[in-house]
């Protein structure tokens, strides 16, 4: 079969591909930069063709519960916002966690804090890879850094969702957002039938037959001692993530004496600071986390005990610097470089930090 | 005669219905939520829907609703039910759905989630146990409570300087054109809890036949909380919370 190539943005790419992978429904709420997330959804009427279905809901709060009650009952529920509509989210999603309800939602980050601006950031680093609400949880975090993963990564996150009973995020940005590229969309993949939703989904509430016990989508519990088993089983499940499921690429690390690490649009810009470099005689490589939870600890370990120095380039404060400098553990020096409140870096910007770290 | 010979079915009067099992419920003696819950239960039975109905529970007194009534559940966070139930409901167009919420979470703070799911017209139900009070955090002021009352955050009555006022939630709700059918009901004597059965079950029928939404509105009491014995807490009720809160269908095009 022919590849369907098309140019269109990252948001757009996401509500083609939800439509793609079989999703049963989308609730959002608008917020600049990612309401053509449910502009081209309402365009496409997908409640016509495979039954999809997609509300504008009162909130970003209200968006994230529906999402809870359609994934609490089975079905592939998803829903997208930006920073400020995402920190408003956070009670859904730690019920979500606590519940083990396998939502996802997309949050297409902008500069903070608090309303802050409309342009590109990844001041959501913390946010998504700690929680973001209360409790001992973890999401699942997926950071595409091109319109292509923007549209595989919808099915990829439902699949991660439903496999661990999991939220999961896909943590994107105003560039990967707002940016048109090619695009080769997934194959159309059909809605599960409501049949087939309750044999693969034993826990869901989707009434109950006499032949089943009950069934109590919850995150409550008040006896200690029944608690600490279920946070214990959490987090032993997010063991099993963090084992099976990191995700990561790598350019010209073969013989790279630097590493730069960058994640998502951050990863875009790097890769010209790496061509950029090379050009200038400095063997540097670019390491791309895919998967921000599980955070590819291992692979940054193993990569600080070939390099000379790590540079880490995000569009924030340093954030995932953090994590790299865990990983790395003192092996090597490992500097950041960001730029905030909107301002998306230049490649040469971070070749000059690279040359920083390097003196 | 002993208990087995006693016990036949041409002399059972009254039965539990067969969805509430055996669970020893947390209420108050005197509250009217296991009422209310058996009312729930013997609808659904009686519309044989025991299989395909979600229940969706609050925060509150009613938190642990789906330890005693024996069909699907999904615990809500405080005030989000109504945005629950529509994602199951949209998604499963032939469960009946249904929210059981009480005055802090369906009128103070998921007053946003309740008024827009009613607005929509989601086919399904809220149900509304307004006892004027927060009773399962010790008894303070909630939206309803009444110009007056006394709470522990309102130790000295009601003011409206202070505190505002009481919130008829059911009177916002007939205005949306959402709604189907609103209605206030009560389960203090056979009459009204025959009158709030029928009511209970006009609205999950309506929400079926894919009408819109409802609400039903139970006036209750909270003896604990409002610090009164049953009986008297229910000859309070009558006094002081029906003049406020007048028994009766608002709002009702179900027929149309």
């Amino acid at each position: 079969m022919e590849k369907e190539v098309v140019l269109m943005k990252g948001n757009e790419a996401i509500a083609h591909a939800a439509i793609r992978c079989g999703c049963d429904g989308y609730f959002g709420y608008p917020i600049t930069p990612q309401s053509e997330v449910i502009e081209t959804l309402a365009e496409l009427k997908p409640w016509e063709t495979t039954g999809m279905q997609v509300v504008q809901a009162e909130s970003e709060l209200a968006s994230i519960y529906m999402v809870y009650g359609a994934a609490g009952a089975g079905k592939r529920a998803m829903t997208s916002s930006s920073s400020p509509g995402i920190a408003l989210m956070q009670e859904g999603i730690t019920y979500m966690a606590g519940a083990e309800v396998p939502g996802v939602f997309v949050n297409v980050q902008r500069g903070g804090p608090g309303l802050g601006t409309i342009q590109p950031s990844q001041g959501d680093y913390f946010q998504a890879t700690r929680g973001g609400g209360n409790g001992d949880y973890k999401v699942i975090v997926l950071a595409p850094s091109s319109v292509q993963e923007m549209a595989d990564f919808v099915d990829l996150a439902f699949e991660l969702a439903f496999k661990y009973r999991n939220p999961a995020m896909i943590l994107s940005d105003g560039v990967i957002g707002q940016m048109m590229e090619k695009v080769v969309l997934p194959p159309f993949k059909p809605r599960r039938t409501d049949e087939e939703v309750i044999k693969e989904c034993p826990w869901a509430s989707t009434g109950k037959p006499k032949n089943r016990e009950r069934v109590v989508i919850t995150s409550l519990e008040l006896k200690p001692e029944i608690m600490e088993q279920r946070n214990l089983a959490l987090q032993e499940k997010y063991r099993k993530i963090q084992e099976n499921e990191v995700r990561f690429e790598q350019q010209q690390m073969d013989d790279a004496e630097y590493a730069i690490v960058a994640f998502g649009s951050a990863a875009r810009i790097a890769e010209k600071s790496v061509e950029i470099a090379r050009e200038q005689g400095i063997k540097v490589g670019l390491f791309r986390p895919i998967t921000l939870f599980p955070f590819p600890e291992k692979q940054i370990a193993e990569l600080s005990k070939k390099v000379k120095g790590i540079l880490v380039a995000e569009i924030n404060a340093g954030q995932m610097v953090q994590d790299v400098r865990l990983a790395a553990n003192g092996a090597v020096p490992v500097e950041q470089f960001g730029r905030l409140g909107g301002i998306v870096p230049d490649p040469e910007e971070i070749v000059e930090a690279l040359k920083k770290l390097i003196k | 005669m002993d208990r087995n010979q006693i016990v036949q079915p041409e002399n059972i009067v009254c039965k539990k219905p067969t969805l509430m099992n055996d669970n020893n419920m947390h209420y108050c003696p005197g509250c009217s939520h296991g009422v209310v819950h058996k009312l729930i239960a013997e609808v659904i039975e009686e519309m044989g829907m025991e299989d395909k109905t979600v229940g969706v529970s609050p925060v509150g007194c009613a938190v642990f609703a789906y330890n005693y009534i024996d069909i699907d559940w999904q615990e809500a966070a405080h005030g989000r039910a109504p945005a629950l139930a529509t994602g199951i409901k949209r998604t499963w167009p032939d469960r009946l759905v249904f929210t059981y919420q009480g005055d802090g979470d369906l009128a103070c703070i998921g007053t946003c989630e309740t008024i827009h799911a009613l607005n929509r017209g989601e086919n399904i139900v809220i149900i509304f146990v307004n006892n004027a009070i927060y009773g399962m955090t010790g008894g303070q002021m909630a939206p309803t409570t009444l110009i007056g009352q006394k709470t522990s955050t309102c130790p000295y009555g009601r003011d409206p300087e202070i505190h505002g006022y009481p919130l008829k939630m059911a009177d916002i709700a007939a205005q949306l054109e959402g709604t189907c059918y609103v209605t206030r009901q009560s389960v203090e004597s056979v009459a009204s809890i025959n009158k709030a059965k029928k009511a209970l079950r006009k609205a999950f029928e309506a929400s079926m036949a894919g009408k819109g939404s409802s609400l039903v509105e139970f006036v209750s009491t909270c003896n604990s909380g409002w610090k009164l014995s049953p009986a008297k807490a229910n000859e309070w009720m009558k006094e002081n919370m029906f003049p406020f809160y007048p028994k009766g269908d608002l709002k009702d095009t179900t027929n149309k």
